[in-house]
């Protein structure tokens, strides 16, 4: 914010000792602006995080049994419909389940920060 | 005493407008509290942005604050290219949080106990993540599939399984809300019918306070659950849209 003050004010025809002055003011006004909120950010930050990183802990625990459950559903559901369209009752539903349970865990585990799904290289 | 689950009826409140294949489509108390929350926020969002000035004032102030707590969400979770779908991530959140709290107010109705809604948002996120995925990366986006460096023999299996694990998500993210929602107000409409038992019942009107207080506390954490799966909403809707933009592993 400081700096995008100060750069308009300073293109302004600086003409004059009075608009010169003024500039000098802004400036000032500007860097005492910086390191204020420097100290801000440094002092306050770590809490600002800490709340930031209570909301989003709570809102992960909350996933984690629904991202389970979500998991085996699909996987039964899945089966079920193999099963129904190729008529392979009753093995299309035994094995969606099991990948269905396994499909949950990772789910979870995703939810929890086991696994990462972002940087390569890492399973 | 009423059902604890009679705040949940829809009531048409007006003729059928049309039909669908002999469904008559009327408007109902839900679609006047959808519209009701859009009004919201749509006057929220103009009132706050009316008179911008460099030097935000109260109300600019608020609106700031909304949006940029949206923006800072979509960045962390979704990443920096990500940023053109703020709108789209705020519209949802600002929707999902005023359709919450405002179900809690008394006589009202709650949008998002209803799976019917919660399941169009979550189906929006995932088609969205999927039609946005194969138009920025065409095959590619199936990529999101095959995790890296994994033996050659477990691949199939793993593929299965990250499959499921996709289709899973638009049914954890719309039932976690629905439930959520539906669960909360219905333990508030039990404890608070628990007082009016209790007053009728002669001597133990005594204890009549106890329901009292645990219906006001459970206001204070439905206000809590109510902010919290909107943010877990939007939270989750960048994950999902994470995983459109960079679907490598």
């Amino acid at each position: 914010m400081a700096g995008d003050d100060k750069s308009p004010s300073g293109s302004k025809p600086p003409a004059g000792s009075k608009d010169r002055e003024l500039a000098k003011r802004l400036s000032d006004l500007g860097e005492r602006l910086a390191a204020a909120e420097k100290a801000n950010t440094s002092s306050s930050g770590e809490a600002g995080a800490g709340g930031a990183a209570d909301a989003s802990s709570l809102a992960g625990a909350l996933r984690l049994a629904g991202e389970f459950v979500a998991g085996v559903i699909v996987g039964s559901l899945l089966g079920w419909g193999l099963d129904y369209a190729l008529g392979t009752s009753p093995w299309g539903l035994i094995v969606f389940l099991l990948l269905g349970f396994a499909a949950g865990v990772m789910n979870v585990m995703r939810a929890a920060g086991f696994v990462r799904s972002g940087p390569p290289g890492r399973t | 005493m009423a059902s604890p689950t009679e705040q949940f009826a829809i009531t048409p409140l007006s003729g059928p407008l049309f039909h669908i294949s002999n469904a008559p489509i009327a408007f109902t108390n839900s679609a006047a509290f959808m519209v009701a929350v859009v009004l919201i926020v749509v006057v929220f969002c103009l009132t706050t942005s009316a008179r911008p000035s460099l030097v935000p004032g109260r109300l600019q102030n608020v609106g700031e604050l909304f949006y940029e707590f949206v923006a800072n969400t979509v960045r962390q979770s979704a990443g920096h290219d990500a940023m053109g779908f703020v709108p789209f991530v705020f519209a949802l959140f600002s929707f999902v949080l005023v359709a919450n709290l405002l179900g809690l107010l008394p006589y009202s109705f709650t949008v998002t106990s209803h799976i019917i809604v919660t399941a169009a948002l979550s189906l929006l996120v995932i088609g969205t993540v999927i039609v946005y995925g194969f138009a920025k990366h065409g095959v590619g986006f199936l990529k999101l599939f095959v995790p890296s460096g994994v033996p050659g023999w477990l691949l199939p299996m793993l593929v299965v399984i990250e499959v499921i694990s996709f289709l899973s998500r638009p049914i954890s993210l719309s039932v976690r809300l629905f439930a959520n929602m539906l669960a909360g107000h219905i333990a508030l409409k039990i404890f608070a019918g628990f007082v009016t038992s209790l007053l009728a019942a002669g001597f133990w009107s005594v204890l009549s306070p106890l329901p009292l207080l645990l219906t006001v506390a459970l206001s204070a954490l439905e206000m809590l659950v109510a902010v919290l799966q909107a943010y877990v909403f939007a939270v989750l809707t960048s994950i999902y849209l994470h995983d459109a933009l960079h679907p490598g592993h």
